[in-house]
């Protein structure tokens, strides 16, 4: 909960500096941390065996608070009043990281990538079934952010309940193969349940997004948003509660998807026994990885497309001045209904891939907060921008499994250290941090160490994520509103080629 | 008859604390004309700082009436005055900035602040749900009646009879510094024309500020009731609470605080009569239900004005 607390329009000018406003400033943001942290940090109730209790953590709060007195210290002194010397420097670039030459290289090469990651992972072996895995879920967090991309990015409709798409996606999978596809054409189709499902699973959502989506027809911003939200609740609601069908909380196990109708499995008649090599499970994750690559890259090609159609145009038009549009003669109607069931169809076949892939469902997965983290991978990635939802799903997931995975990186830089260096050289190096930080350590008083001991043993990284995640989707409105890597172009041009930062328009001047 | 009577206290009881809350909903809509999605949460917060307030004066349901009474003040005060500067720092650091930002921008910023208070209650106090023995105990009799088919008693508890005379006491409050204060008016200035207001000498920015302090004090209080009705709270509360209290904001008329409290005990008792008469499972999607029908078939709400879109 850092947070510079005063009215920043007030500082972006050069103002005096005087030490003494900063002072009264400072105390100020220190009462107000200090009134923030103490009943919730500062206090930490415990249960413990059926008996609450109060642990004491003041060293936290005052360690925190100190954290934010200093922050705010510093932003003071280098950022809202420069002093003389430093005034003169350069401002800070508002142009997006990436020039226009080197955009033009970023997809191709991006996708060269996925395409050969399965042998770039076959390098580290004791890697590749994780690193595929885990490369499938974000591959999944792209196509899902592509697709949420075409509402809330190009229509500019807020739409808090896509996971409803992607529940229909998987239970539409799982319901179709497990009951009723054996049902109606045999168990010889169940092989096949997965090319026969997606398409329909596609279907299936789309026309939910049409069903979900006329009503809200009429609404604004805002009110959409909390009704697409009251709707994805719902549904994952009835999820739960439908038992005789959906088999409420408990979830469905559903079949793995096959090669063609080949199971993965150590079996004649399997993928490994057809083609004669040994039964391993990383064929699976191959094979899982390469079917999403493909469904990512149709979403992805088909917005494009789109985006160029006068359909895409009309959403785009949408986004910027409904008022605007239906003076022009667009039909808001169709245009806002072919957006969501454009957008639910592909989150639909994610769904019916995520299905496949876990080989259970069960309405956990739906949650609002998987709406919420979709949506930021979008607003991270920059409204309208799909390349910059590529990197955001990355960093936002690869941040996650970064938090996760703390301890083995440490492991990882130091394995990576011995293979260039001599033994006694990283034993040295290892020996000067643990000493540095040893010493440190010893120079707080007994009861700091205390704390600070029992604060970080129980404290697992991959706890602060949703946290870092509510954190940056509040810091890019404020300081990035159209995203951290967008350079939003227009899609229509007068004449010649302008590029126009996404920054330093408004809405309504894209 | 009987049980009727029964679900109709109980339901006035949830409606006042949804009431509460929506009117926090509703005053921001009015003056700034966004949803500040994160006032659920401010709701949660309230509740929780109850709950370590209560636990760290170790008040039970056997300490003496007096002491109860003079701790619970205490609690709902220290509640309400966290809680007011919880939703004054959101409102200085995630929504001030952004006035003027495009159309989505305060709301998602205002959703992250959401997780953003969840995911820091949640850290710091970890995520299983926080029980009390219950403080405010003893119920009176209504109604008492034999019959054939079995006995019927109607009760209303202690902790009943004190929801509903202190959300009626605090709306008489609120009401009057909205009637009658000067800072009530800067408000209701601010709300019909902010540049106007500003231009007749009102410091927009304070009475805005301001606005989100009396809201989250509301919401504050709310969330001491319900953690004392229901001696449960967690750092999720604050989700289902507000989307329901945000239902009734908009039923009553979104700007429109009588409309706010009205819509409170709308939602309150079909909640209850919901999980009385048909099915319990559901009662959520009740809600939503309501949510969906009122968005879009009357937008303006019991109490309010329709909305002119102006270009």
């Amino acid at each position: 909960m850092s947070a510079p607390v005063k009215d920043t329009g007030t500082h972006s000018e050069q103002s005096a500096f005087s030490w003494f406003d900063i002072a009264k400033d400072l105390v100020g943001t220190a009462i107000l941390t200090a009134l923030i942290l103490t009943p919730i940090v500062t206090y930490k109730t415990t249960m413990n065996q059926g008996v609450l209790f109060i642990e004491n953590r003041w060293v936290q709060s005052l360690l925190l608070t100190a954290a934010v007195v200093i922050g705010r210290l510093l932003l003071h002194v280098f950022v809202w009043h420069k002093p003389p010397s430093m005034a003169a420097a350069k401002p800070v670039s508002t142009k997006a990281p990436l020039s226009d030459s080197l955009a033009k290289y970023v997809a191709p090469t991006l996708l060269i990538l996925a395409i050969g990651l399965p042998f770039l992972l076959h390098l580290f072996p004791s890697w590749d079934k994780r690193g595929i895995d885990f490369a499938i879920t974000i591959l999944i967090y792209i196509m899902l952010g592509w697709g949420l991309n075409i509402v809330v990015g190009l229509a500019g409709l807020l739409d808090l309940g896509y996971v409803a798409f992607y529940a229909v996606g998987a239970y539409a999978y799982a319901l179709l193969s497990t009951i009723y596809l054996p049902l109606w054409f045999g168990a010889g189709a169940l092989p096949w349940a997965f090319y026969i499902v997606l398409p329909i699973a596609g279907l299936l959502a789309a026309s939910w997004g049409v069903i979900l989506g006329f009503p809200v027809l009429r609404l604004r911003g805002d009110y959409l948003a909390i009704v697409t939200l009251a709707f994805g609740e719902m549904i994952r609601l009835v999820l739960i509660n439908w038992f005789s069908f959906t088999n409420g909380p408990q979830g469905i196990n559903v079949p793995k998807p096959t090669f063609f109708g080949l199971p993965f499995k150590d079996e004649p008649g399997g993928f490994a026994a057809f083609f004669g090599i040994e039964h391993d499970r990383i064929y699976s994750y191959i094979f899982l990885y390469y079917v999403i690559l493909i469904l990512a890259l149709i979403t992805y090609f088909a917005t494009n497309r789109l985006r160029r159609l006068p359909i895409g145009r009309a959403w785009e038009a949408l986004r910027e001045d409904e008022v605007a549009c239906r003076s022009l003669g667009i039909n808001t109607t169709t245009t806002k209904l072919t957006a969501f069931a454009i957008g639910a169809m592909f989150g639909g076949f994610a769904g019916c891939f995520f299905a496949a892939r876990q080989g259970f469902v069960s309405p956990e997965s739906f949650v609002y907060l998987e709406s919420a983290m979709i949506l930021a991978i979008v607003v991270l990635g920059g409204l309208g921008s799909q390349i910059g939802i590529v990197f955001s799903a990355i960093v936002i997931m690869g941040a996650f499994e970064l938090f996760r995975e703390f301890g083995a990186m440490g492991r990882g830089i130091h394995d990576g250290l011995l293979w260039i260096l001599p033994d006694s050289v990283v034993s040295g190096i290892g020996s000067i941090f643990t000493g540095t930080f040893g010493a440190l350590y010893g120079l707080l008083p007994d009861a700091m160490q205390i704390s600070i001991a029992g604060a970080t043993t129980g404290m697992d990284p991959i706890q602060f994520r949703m946290l870092a995640v509510g954190l940056a989707m509040v810091l890019m409105m404020r300081f990035r509103p159209r995203g951290l890597v967008t350079r939003r172009q227009p899609t229509v041009f007068l004449k010649e080629r302008k590029s126009v930062s996404g920054d330093m328009v408004a809405e309504g001047h894209g | 008859m009987e049980y009727f009577l029964q679900q109709l206290i109980n339901g006035l009881t949830l409606g006042s604390i949804y009431g509460l809350i929506a009117i926090g909903y509703t005053m921001v809509y009015g003056i700034i004309g966004m949803i500040n999605f994160a006032h659920g949460d401010v709701f949660m917060v309230g509740s929780v700082v109850a709950f370590i307030v209560i636990l760290g004066l170790g008040i039970t349901g056997g300490s003496g009436a007096f002491l109860i009474i003079l701790a619970l003040a205490l609690v709902v005060i220290i509640a309400m005055l966290i809680a007011s500067v919880y939703n004054w720092t959101i409102e200085r650091v995630a929504y001030r900035p952004l006035r003027g930002s495009f159309r989505l921008a305060p709301l998602i910023s205002a959703i992250g602040m959401s997780i953003v208070l969840q995911e820091f209650v949640r850290i710091a106090q970890e995520g299983r749900p926080k029980p009390i023995q219950p403080i405010i105990l003893g119920k009176h009799e209504l109604l008492h009646r034999h019959a054939d088919s079995g006995e019927f008693v109607v009760t209303i508890s202690n902790m009943q009879i004190l929801i509903i005379l202190s959300t009626v006491a605090l709306m008489a409050i609120f009401t009057m510094i909205i009637q009658r204060t000067s800072l009530g008016r800067a408000q209701r200035a601010t709300e019909q024309d902010q540049k106007m207001a500003s231009l007749l000498g009102i410091n927009v920015d304070r009475t805005i500020s301001i606005t989100f302090i009396l809201g989250a004090a509301l919401a504050a209080f709310a969330g001491t009731m319900f953690f004392l009705y229901y001696n449960v709270t967690d750092f999720f509360i604050g989700f289902l609470a507000g989307i329901k209290a945000f239902t009734a904001a908009v039923l009553g008329g979104i700007g429109s605080i009588p409309g706010a409290m009205l819509g409170g005990m709308v939602i309150g008792l079909i909640e209850v009569m919901w999980s009385a008469y048909f099915s319990v499972e559901y009662k959520d999607v009740a809600a939503f239900t309501i949510l969906v029908i009122v968005l879009i078939f009357m937008p303006q709400g019991l109490l309010g004005k329709p909305e002119v879109e102006k270009v």
